[in-house]
């Protein structure tokens, strides 16, 4: 059964994004959507705020490269095996972008906060570390389940983010979009204001009659807009349907040494909608 | 077949794994890009021992279903035993600096170098029982008196809820064990080649040292059997290159 093509593309999203967005990315691992991150580069967004959920790959580092980027908050910033990510690291250098140093359980439990709708979580570790020296929002206490004076411990505030972008396998027809076991999407979502998503495929139906896929979808309440886009987590892996292209990313990881290599990756790659079209 | 810098330290790792000294490991997670880790924790599973393995960054497949946060939710109740941590410099109190060197958060345009970033290890290295530092590069870039910025303590102030911190740290030349009481490390083993002059020349910081260091064990047959066979053949898909280079053993196309 062929579904109807929606009404929205890659592009139609991504031209919804206000600048100065707080942006939701998960990393390489866990179902990005690198297609909508390129087409954030063809509209030419701004001031953008990306969150790495935990951690940030190669879209973030194209994001930046591109000029999209006033900040970046997350636990890490990596292009795996192709080594440090290279816009990243210049745009640090040149003092062009912000970096907002979390750990991995810190971000996981922020978004939790905000998806149980409290203002803060609990975090054991943390305490001694210069990550919190250099979070003033991040807060020490003496466990209040305690004797109230002893046993510090780390309150993370609620964290929302404006917009959050994920690739999933495919949609159906209620909006829901299956992840698969890559949960940490799900908490994502519940914890955003708004989600767009790409897919792979569409699907006829009610993900959530079925009681094997339901386990892996995000329900349609959380998702604002998808569209398809074949191949839209390329070049990083997409569970099992595709795995990291990493030629690709080493392609990238070269060429993106330079400002110059990083602009002749754009044009081949994301500027020039043909080649975009073939590769997607 | 002559022994690979590798094996033996795969092989070092296991030793350390297994030291019933140390608190026990019935469930270790090891993290992305960590072949050699990954290879000691097959070597104590493939030698019998009861162990579950948790591989992160599997090409295929996933030891979690809840996501990537289940690891850190399995270690904040203390159900992993044991971790790997490493850094782009490691100082003398065991502190880790997986951000960057100069001014916060490092690589910034004051100067020095940016790291990818903490990953985990500030909540990780509090939560797991014990920790095995393992850093290939010996010099003392890496090996510093004081780290740039930390972003996990080696230690921690009294009453800061703490499992444990490193048991040892590994490298391509030595095997440190690590005091917390002392928050100090002393030299535990030298690799073949190397002595404790060569180890103190190639380390920025200071750490103690018993009258007689012995060297590090080889690998024994058995081992490198199991190494070069089994534990290759689990790790051909995650880690292609390594074993291409270490057991000269390439993927099937």
């Amino acid at each position: 059964m062929t579904l109807r093509t929606p009404e929205h593309t890659p592009d139609s999203l991504a031209a919804t994004v206000p600048d100065g967005a707080l942006l939701a990315l998960p990393p390489d691992n866990s179902l990005p959507s690198v297609a909508l991150a390129r087409a954030l580069v063809r509209r030419g967004a701004k001031r953008l705020r990306l969150l790495g959920v935990p951690v940030s790959g190669f879209a973030t580092d194209l994001l930046i490269g591109a000029g999209c980027v006033a900040e970046v908050q997350t636990s890490a910033v990596s292009l795996g095996e192709a080594g440090f990510a290279p816009r990243f690291s210049a745009a640090l250098k040149a003092g062009t972008i912000t970096v907002r140093d979390a750990t991995c359980p810190a971000i996981h439990s922020m978004l939790q906060a905000t998806e149980k709708g409290v203002p803060f979580m609990a975090l054991r570790g943390l305490i001694g570390s210069d990550i919190l020296r250099n979070r003033p929002d991040w807060k020490v206490v003496p466990n209040p389940m305690g004797d109230g004076v002893s046993d510090p411990i780390v309150l993370l505030p609620a964290l929302s983010p404006d917009v959050a972008l994920i690739h999933g396998v495919m949609a159906d027809e209620a909006g829901n979009v299956w992840v698969g076991r890559r949960r940490e999407c799900a908490t994502l979502a519940h914890a955003s204001q708004r989600v767009l998503a790409t897919v792979e495929r569409l699907v006829p139906g009610d993900m959530l009659e079925d009681e094997r896929l339901a386990p892996g979808c995000i329900s349609g309440t959380y998702i604002e807009a998808v569209a398809v886009a074949e191949r839209g987590a390329w070049p990083v892996a997409l569970l099992d349907e595709y795995a990291f292209d990493a030629a690709h990313v080493a392609e990238y990881a070269r060429l993106a040494k330079t400002e110059a290599g990083f602009a002749e990756y754009l044009d081949r790659y994301v500027l020039n909608q043909q080649a975009q079209a073939a590769a997607e | 077949m002559t022994i690979k810098l590798e094996e033996r330290l795969a092989a070092t790792l296991a030793r350390l794994i297994l030291d019933p000294a140390a608190p026990p490991a019935r469930h270790i997670a090891v993290g992305a890009a960590s072949p050699i880790p990954a290879a000691a924790c097959w070597l104590v599973k493939k030698q019998g021992h009861p162990v579950r393995l948790s591989l992160l960054h599997k090409r295929s497949g996933n030891p979690f279903s809840e996501g990537s946060r289940e690891l850190f939710d399995l270690t904040g109740q203390g159900r992993i035993d044991l971790f790997f941590l490493g850094g782009g410099q490691i100082d003398g109190q065991a502190n880790l600096n997986l951000v960057g060197t100069g001014q916060w958060p490092g690589g910034s345009p004051q100067g020095g170098v940016r790291f990818p970033g903490s990953f985990g290890s500030a909540f990780m290295y509090f939560m797991t029982p014990r920790t095995i530092l393992f850093r290939e590069e010996h010099s003392a870039r890496v090996l510093v008196p004081k780290v740039d910025n930390i972003s996990a303590p080696g230690v921690s102030e009294p009453g800061v809820f703490r499992r444990g911190t490193a048991q040892a740290l590994v490298t391509g030349k030595c095997v440190f064990s690590f005091s917390p009481e002392r928050a100090r490390f002393s030299l535990a083993s030298v690799h073949p080649g190397e002595t404790v002059e060569s180890i103190r020349a190639a380390t920025g910081f200071d750490f103690d040292v018993a009258d007689d260091v012995p060297h590090t064990p080889d690998p024994t047959e058995a081992e490198l059997a199991l190494l070069r066979g089994p534990i290759c053949d689990e790790m051909l898909e995650t880690y292609p290159e390594f074993c291409a280079r270490v057991f000269d053993r390439k993927l099937a196309a």
